[in-house]
């Protein structure tokens, strides 16, 4: 399968640096299919033990909020100061909380 | 992410242009799809783009010493070395890409030749010491020029080159102990290595571009946070961070005009040859043909490889569906 005019498809790629931390967006790269994306990836993003886990996915696959409606979108959390653990005044002796 | 090439002209929505200029000032970093003036976008394609293809050519002049290195040692670094440049060019082509540019057509700008690469990789390695040279001097300039673009106000920009830096100390010190090796070695060894160091200095030294007061789009990238140093400064910090180093090695450096300034606590050194940078820059030095050439030829050579994962990809992509299909 090839992208617009011919060139292989870009990939997003995804590296879990060690065990117990989430896959970080490292970068993207070109490649015909999933399978070589991986072991591209794998040549390009870890030549130096900084993952022991990839993800590769097609960057056509991502759905991704707008930089331009930014404000908007995230406008639901903006007045719920109350989801804050500081929101709420308790006295300094009570212990444990 | 996917990259968006959507932007309105310069000051035609003066609410994004004031949005640009506030993450600018704040020291913020702009993303893929941020509005941002053409401007900003043209200099930065142009601007990592020339480093990409700078990565990519750069592989050419130590590749050739890979099946004549003179150990299994230096066989192994030179080969991990080389894959590291690519692995550069790589990162900065999909930097490149997060703006809108389309990688054939960086690669078809290359080999045509429209688009430019250092300088300094149109010159010849005729020995093993250029080797140790290119990696001290080469990638010691490198290092001052990318280590304050890891600041750099274009997000995949400044991420690519974080990454570049870790790797290109490697490439620094594996030359310089290369170097101090041969420098323990017989008289025609040490001789070998000044005579490297005095074939390299010059052009290392153009590698930081032409002086501040003739590089007219310098300003403009300052102002927009591409770039944090002038020229001169970065010319500057290689030549301090490099003269102690030769020291240890035991080599000279070929400026009469070299010496220790006790007032500004800096070195003075004499002035490279620049217009020798712009003719080398024009396509006129000892190797652009070679260069191109071989990247062209590569390009061409490599494009059954292309076709085939392609069609593989296609194939493979049909059965699945086909199998689908049957289990539904």
């Amino acid at each position: 399968m090839s992208g617009t005019n011919g060139q292989w498809p870009l990939y997003e790629i995804f590296v879990r640096s060690k065990r117990g931390l989430n896959h970080v967006h490292v970068g993207s790269l070109r490649a015909a299919d999933d399978r070589m994306a991986l072991t591209h990836a794998r040549d390009l993003y870890t030549r130096r033990n900084e993952g022991v886990s990839i993800w590769a996915m097609r960057s056509d696959g991502i759905a991704a909020s707008t930089p331009d409606e930014k404000d908007p979108f995230f406008e639901p959390s903006g007045d719920k100061i109350y989801r804050h653990p500081t929101f709420y005044d308790i006295p300094a002796d009570v212990p444990h909380i | 992410m996917p990259s968006s090439t959507s932007s309105s002209p310069d000051g035609a929505d003066e609410r994004l242009q004031e949005q640009f200029d506030r993450t600018i000032a704040r020291d913020q970093r702009v993303e893929p799809r941020d509005w941002m003036p053409d401007g900003y976008r043209k200099t930065l394609i142009r601007q990592i783009a020339q480093h990409a293809h700078s990565e990519i050519i750069g592989m050419q002049p130590e590749g050739d010493w890979i099946t004549r290195a003179p150990s299994l040692r230096r066989k192994a670094i030179l080969f991990a070395k080389v894959q590291d440049e690519a692995g550069h060019g790589l990162y900065l082509y999909s930097a490149a890409e997060t703006l809108g540019a389309d990688r054939e057509d960086l690669v078809e700008r290359l080999i045509s030749g429209r688009q430019k690469y250092s300088s300094i990789f149109n010159y010849p390695t005729p020995t093993f010491a250029d080797v140790g040279v290119i990696g001290w001097f080469v990638d010691g300039a490198a290092i001052c020029n990318q280590v304050p673009l890891c600041r750099s106000s274009y997000g995949p920009y400044a991420r690519a080159m974080v990454r570049v830096c870790k790797e290109e100390s490697f490439h620094q010190r594996q030359g310089y102990e290369l170097l101090m090796t041969m420098m323990r070695g017989t008289e025609e060894q040490r001789a070998m290595v000044q005579d490297a160091v005095d074939r390299w200095w010059w052009p290392s030294l153009m590698m930081f571009g032409p002086p501040d007061d003739d590089s007219p789009n310098s300003a403009r990238s300052m102002a927009w946070r591409i770039k944090r140093h002038s020229n001169d400064e970065l010319r500057q910090r290689f030549v301090d961070m490099t003269v102690p180093q030769a020291g240890k090695l035991g080599v000279t450096l070929p400026d009469p005009e070299l010496r220790w300034n006790e007032e500004r606590g800096r070195h003075d050194f004499g002035t490279p040859d620049f217009t020798e940078l712009m003719r080398v820059i024009k396509g006129d030095g000892p190797c652009n043909a070679e260069r191109i050439g071989r990247r062209r030829a590569a390009h061409e050579e490599g494009a059954w490889v292309r076709e085939a994962a392609a069609a593989h990809a296609a194939k493979q992509a049909r059965r699945e569906e086909q199998e689908k299909e049957h289990a539904a």
